[in-house]
C-alpha cells in the first residue's frame, strides 16, 4: 500500500512541477499579481510530494520490503543499518529520486531565501526551474519507476552493490547531485532575466551566492568522489579520467568560468552575454553529465546495465533544454554588450583569460569524452582515448592559468599600469624560482615535476598572500567576505597544485609476490608480509593479511588489508588498508593467492603529499561558501 | 583602415592563430592516445598492425587461467567464442576477474601472443563492455561455453 502511495505522491509532484512551470510565468508575462504569487506555495508543496515519495522508498529499505523491485535489487536483511538509508541511491530509479529531491529542496530556498526580490523575477526563476523538474519527474515515472512492485515478492534481496558499501557512498552523490542541480539556479535566473528581456547586471547579483554554493557542493563532491575510489578501488589512483569523472568535472570547470564571469559582469557591466552563455552551459553540461552517467552509452567503471529508452528521453530533455535557453538567448541576448570599458592590461582581461583557459579545457574533456562514440557512429571502429590525452592537454591549458592566477587581484579594474603588479609580484616570483632550483637539485630522487610542484605551489601561495598583504597594509576598505573566499579558495589552489604535481613526481609502486616473512623496500620504508588469515564480517568473509611498515628500523604502522567475499552474489573486494598522513600515505592493497606456501600478492604505494590534493579541494570548497557571507549580496535591491 | 579595424583585424587574426595552435595541439595528442578494441577473431585474421598497443575485449576462456607458482606471472586465454588469443601477464588482477567473464586487456602482440600491461574487468557482476558484447553478439555466440579455435 505504501509504495503506490509513493507514487502517488511523484504524481502530485509531477503535476505540481506542471503548475509551477506555467501559472507563475503567465503571471509574470501578463502583470497578474496572484497568479505571480502562487509560485512560493507551489513551490513548497511540490517539496512536501517529493518528500513524501522519498521517505516511502526510504522506509521500504529499512522494513525490507522486498516486494518492492527496486528495493529487492539493491538490498537484504544482512545490510548493515548504516547502508539502509543511503542504498536508497545505490542505483539508478533511487539516485534519480535523489536528484529529483534534491532539485526541490533548491526550488524551496530560492523560494524562501528570495523575499527581497522583485515578485515577477521570482516567479519567472521558480517556473523554469519547475519545468526542469517536471522533465525529471517524467523521466522518474515513466522509464524508471522506483516503486515497481514485484510479483510474487522476492523472500530475500540481493545485495547493495558491495562497491558502494562504504562511508564514502553516504556522503558522495548527495553532495554530487546538489552541486550539479544547483547550477539549476543560476541557469534559471538567466533564462528569467531573457524571458524578462532585462539581461543586465541585476540578475547577476541575484543569482551569485547561488552559483557559488553550487560550486562549492560540486567540488566537494568531486573531491569526495577522487578519495572514495582512491581507497575503495584498491588502485591507488585518485583520478582516472573516467567518463563519468569528465562528465562531473565540464560542469566544475564551466561553473568555475561562470564564478568569475558574474563577478565581472555584476561589478563593471561587462561580459553579460557571455555570462548569460555559461550560465546556460554549466546546467547543460550538468544534465549532459546525468545524460552519459545514466544510459550507458559510455563504457566506464561506472556504467551499469543500460537501456536505450532511458538514454533516449534524457536526450530529448538535454535537446529541449539546451536548444530552448539557446534560442531564447539568440533572440533575447543583449546587443549592447559594452559594460564599462576597459584597455588590454586589466582586471577584466585577466578575468577573461581566466574564462577562456576554463571553457577551453572544459570543450577539451568533452572532445575526448564524446570522441569514442562520434567514432563509432563514423564506423572509425571502437577506440578509446587515453588518459594522457587529458592530462597533457589539461596542464598545457592549466599552466597559464597557474601562472596568471596572483595577478589577477593585484590588478585593477579598467585600466592598470601593467609594472605595479609585476613590482609587487617579482620577490615572490624570484623566491618561487629559487626554492623550486633547490629542489631540483636537493630532493631526493626529485624530477622537474617536483621542482614544478614546488614552483606552482609557492607562486601561487605567495602571489596570493602579498595580495592579502597589500589589503591591510593599505588599510583602505575592509576585508570582505568576497576577498576572504577568493583568498581561500587560491590558497587552495596553491596546496592543490602542490599536492597533485609531488604525488605524481615521487610516489613509488610495487607489485609483489610475497612469502610470509618477506621484506620489501620502497622509498625508505620496510613493508615485512606477516601472512593471511580469515576473518568474517556481517555480510561477507574475508582473507585479512598483516603488513608491518617499519622505517630504520621504528615500527611505523601494521597494516590490515583485505580481500572480502560477499555472501550474495559471492562478489569480491580488495579493501585496501591505507596508513595515511600529511606528508606520505602508506598504501597496501591485497591481491590473490599465489600458493599453499601462504605466498599472496600485494600491491604496495608510497604516496607523499597525496591529501593536499583534497585538502585543497576542500579549501577551495570553503572559499566558495565564504563568497556568500559578503555584504554586498544582502544590500537590498533598489527598487527600478 | 580606420585604428579600430586595425585593432579589431589584429585581434581576430591572433584568435585564429590560438584556434590553429590548438586545434594541431588537439588533434595529435587525439591521435597519440587512441587505442582500438579488437576482439580475438579479429587478432586471428590480422586485422591488428603489427607493434600496435591495443585493447583485447572478450570472455576468459574457461579452465585456461594458469599461474606460475609464487611469481606474479599468469596466462589465460581471451575469446570471442570463435577464435581465441593466449594472454601473458604480470602483475595483480582485478577483482572481478573470473574465468568466464568478460574483460579488456591493454597491451602488444608478442609472438602471437598478447603481452598485457593492464587488465580491466567490470565492477558489476552481469556487466559486459558494451564493445565485447557487440562483437560476440554478431555471432548469436553468447550462450556456448566453446572457446574456439587456437
Amino acid at each position: 500500500m505504501l509504495p503506490e502511495l509513493g507514487l502517488l505522491a511523484l504524481i502530485l509532484a509531477l503535476l505540481l512541477g506542471v503548475l509551477l512551470g506555467t501559472l507563475p510565468l503567465v503571471g509574470a508575462q501578463r502583470g497578474h499579481a496572484a497568479l505571480v504569487a502562487s509560485a512560493r506555495p507551489l513551490a513548497y508543496s511540490q517539496l512536501f510530494f517529493v518528500g513524501v515519495a522519498y521517505a516511502v522508498l526510504t522506509h521500504a529499505f529499512v522494513v525490507h520490503d522486498f516486494s518492492v523491485a527496486y528495493v529487492a535489487t539493491n538490498s537484504n536483511t544482512l545490510l548493515p543499518t548504516m547502508y539502509q538509508l543511503p542504498a536508497v541511491w545505490g542505483a539508478h530509479e533511487g539516485s534519480l529520486l535523489l536528484w529529483v529531491t534534491i532539485l526541490s529542496l533548491w526550488i524551496a530556498a530560492v523560494a524562501t531565501f528570495s523575499r527581497s526580490l522583485p515578485a515577477p523575477v521570482v516567479a519567472r526563476v521558480l517556473a523554469t526551474m519547475g519545468w526542469v523538474s517536471v522533465g525529471f519527474l517524467a523521466f522518474l515515472l515513466f522509464t524508471s519507476n522506483p516503486f515497481a512492485r514485484l510479483l510474487p515478492a522476492a523472500v530475500e534481496g540481493r545485495d547493495l552493490n558491495p562497491l558502494l558499501q562504504d562511508p564514502g557512498m553516504i556522503f558522495h552523490p548527495p553532495l554530487l547531485y546538489t552541486g550539479y542541480v544547483g547550477f539549476a539556479v543560476a541557469f534559471a535566473f538567466a533564462v528569467a532575466a531573457l524571458l524578462d528581456g532585462k539581461v543586465d547586471a541585476q540578475w547577476v547579483r541575484w543569482s551569485r551566492p547561488w552559483t557559488n554554493v553550487a560550486w562549492a557542493f560540486l567540488t566537494l563532491g568531486i573531491a569526495l568522489g577522487s578519495f572514495w575510489a582512491y581507497y575503495e578501488l584498491g588502485w591507488g589512483g585518485w583520478w582516472f579520467w573516467d567518463p563519468v569523472e569528465n562528465a562531473s568535472f565540464m560542469p566544475w570547470l564551466v561553473g568555475l568560468g561562470l564564478l568569475h564571469s558574474q563577478a565581472v559582469t555584476e561589478k563593471r557591466g561587462s561580459f553579460r552575454g557571455w555570462t548569460l552563455l555559461l550560465a546556460i552551459a554549466a546546467f547543460s553540461l550538468s544534465l549532459l553529465g546525468t545524460f552519459l552517467v545514466r544510459s550507458g552509452v559510455l563504457t566506464s567503471v561506472h556504467a551499469f546495465a543500460s537501456d536505450p529508452a532511458r538514454g533516449l528521453f534524457i536526450l530529448g530533455f538535454l535537446a529541449l533544454i539546451i536548444g530552448g535557453s539557446l534560442l531564447l538567448f539568440a533572440l533575447r541576448a543583449p546587443t549592447d554588450d559594452k559594460g564599462q570599458p576597459f584597455v588590454a592590461a586589466s582586471r577584466e582581461t585577466l578575468l577573461l583569460a581566466n574564462n577562456l583557459l576554463l571553457s577551453g579545457a572544459a570543450m577539451m574533456i568533452l572532445l575526448g569524452t564524446l570522441y569514442p562514440l562520434l567514432a563509432e557512429a563514423l564506423d572509425l571502429g571502437k577506440i578509446s582515448v587515453g588518459p594522457p590525452y587529458f592530462g597533457l592537454l589539461f596542464t598545457v591549458l592549466m599552466a597559464p592559468l597557474v601562472l596568471l592566477v596572483p595577478f589577477g587581484p593585484l590588478t585593477r579594474w579598467q585600466r592598470e599600469q601593467p609594472a605595479q603588479p609585476l613590482r609587487m609580484l617579482a620577490p615572490w616570483g624570484a623566491l618561487a624560482l629559487v626554492v623550486a632550483a633547490i629542489v631540483f637539485f636537493r630532493w631526493p630522487q626529485g624530477t622537474a615535476k617536483t621542482a614544478a610542484a614546488w614552483l606552482g605551489g609557492a607562486w601561487l601561495l605567495g602571489g596570493t598572500l602579498r595580495f592579502v598583504w597589500q589589503r591591510v597594509k593599505q588599510g583602505k576598505g575592509r576585508f570582505t567576505a568576497e576577498m576572504t573566499g577568493m583568498t581561500l579558495a587560491h590558497v587552495g589552489l596553491a596546496v592543490f597544485v602542490f599536492g597533485v604535481l609531488m604525488t605524481e613526481s615521487t610516489s613509488r609502486e610495487m607489485d609483489v609476490a610475497a612469502k610470509p616473512g618477506q621484506s620489501f623496500a620502497l622509498r625508505g620504508y620496510d613493508f615485512r608480509f606477516v601472512g593471511v588469515e580469515r576473518v568474517q564480517g556481517p555480510n561477507y568473509r574475508a582473507d585479512r593479511g598483516t603488513i608491518q611498515v617499519s622505517r630504520n628500523g621504528a615500527p611505523v604502522a601494521t597494516m590490515l588489508p583485505e580481500k572480502r567475499e560477499y555472501a550474495s552474489g559471492g562478489a569480491l573486494m580488495t579493501e585496501a588498508d591505507i596508513d595515511g598522513g600529511l606528508s606520505r600515505d602508506l598504501y597496501v592493497a591485497l591481491g590473490d593467492s599465489l600458493g599453499p606456501d601462504g605466498s599472496w600478492a600485494l600491491r604496495l604505494y608510497v604516496k607523499p603529499f597525496i591529501r593536499w590534493i583534497w585538502l585543497g579541494a576542500l579549501l577551495m570548497a570553503i572559499g566558495g561558501f565564504a563568497v556568500v557571507f559578503d555584504k554586498r549580496f544582502r544590500r537590498p535591491v533598489a527598487s527600478p | 583602415m580606420n585604428p579600430t579595424r586595425k585593432r579589431r583585424l589584429a585581434f581576430a587574426a591572433l584568435l585564429l592563430l590560438a584556434a590553429a595552435v590548438a586545434a594541431t595541439f588537439i588533434v595529435l595528442a587525439l591521435q597519440e592516445n587512441l587505442t582500438y578494441l579488437h576482439t580475438p577473431s579479429e587478432v586471428k585474421q590480422g586485422a591488428v598492425p603489427a607493434d600496435a598497443r591495443f585493447r583485447l575485449g572478450g570472455v576468459v576462456c574457461e579452465g585456461s587461467v594458469q599461474r606460475t607458482q609464487g611469481t606474479l606471472d599468469v596466462r589465460f586465454s581471451v575469446t570471442d567464442r570463435f577464435r581465441q588469443v593466449h594472454v601473458r601477464h604480470h602483475g595483480i588482477l582485478p577483482d572481478m576477474f573470473k574465468e568466464g567473464t568478460s574483460i579488456i586487456a591493454t597491451g602488444k602482440l608478442e609472438h602471437g601472443e598478447f603481452v598485457a600491461d593492464e587488465v580491466l574487468a567490470k565492477h558489476d557482476e552481469t556487466y559486459m563492455p558494451r564493445e565485447v558484447a557487440d562483437a560476440m553478439a554478431k555471432g548469436a555466440a553468447m550462450h556456448t561455453k566453446s572457446c574456439g579455435a587456437d
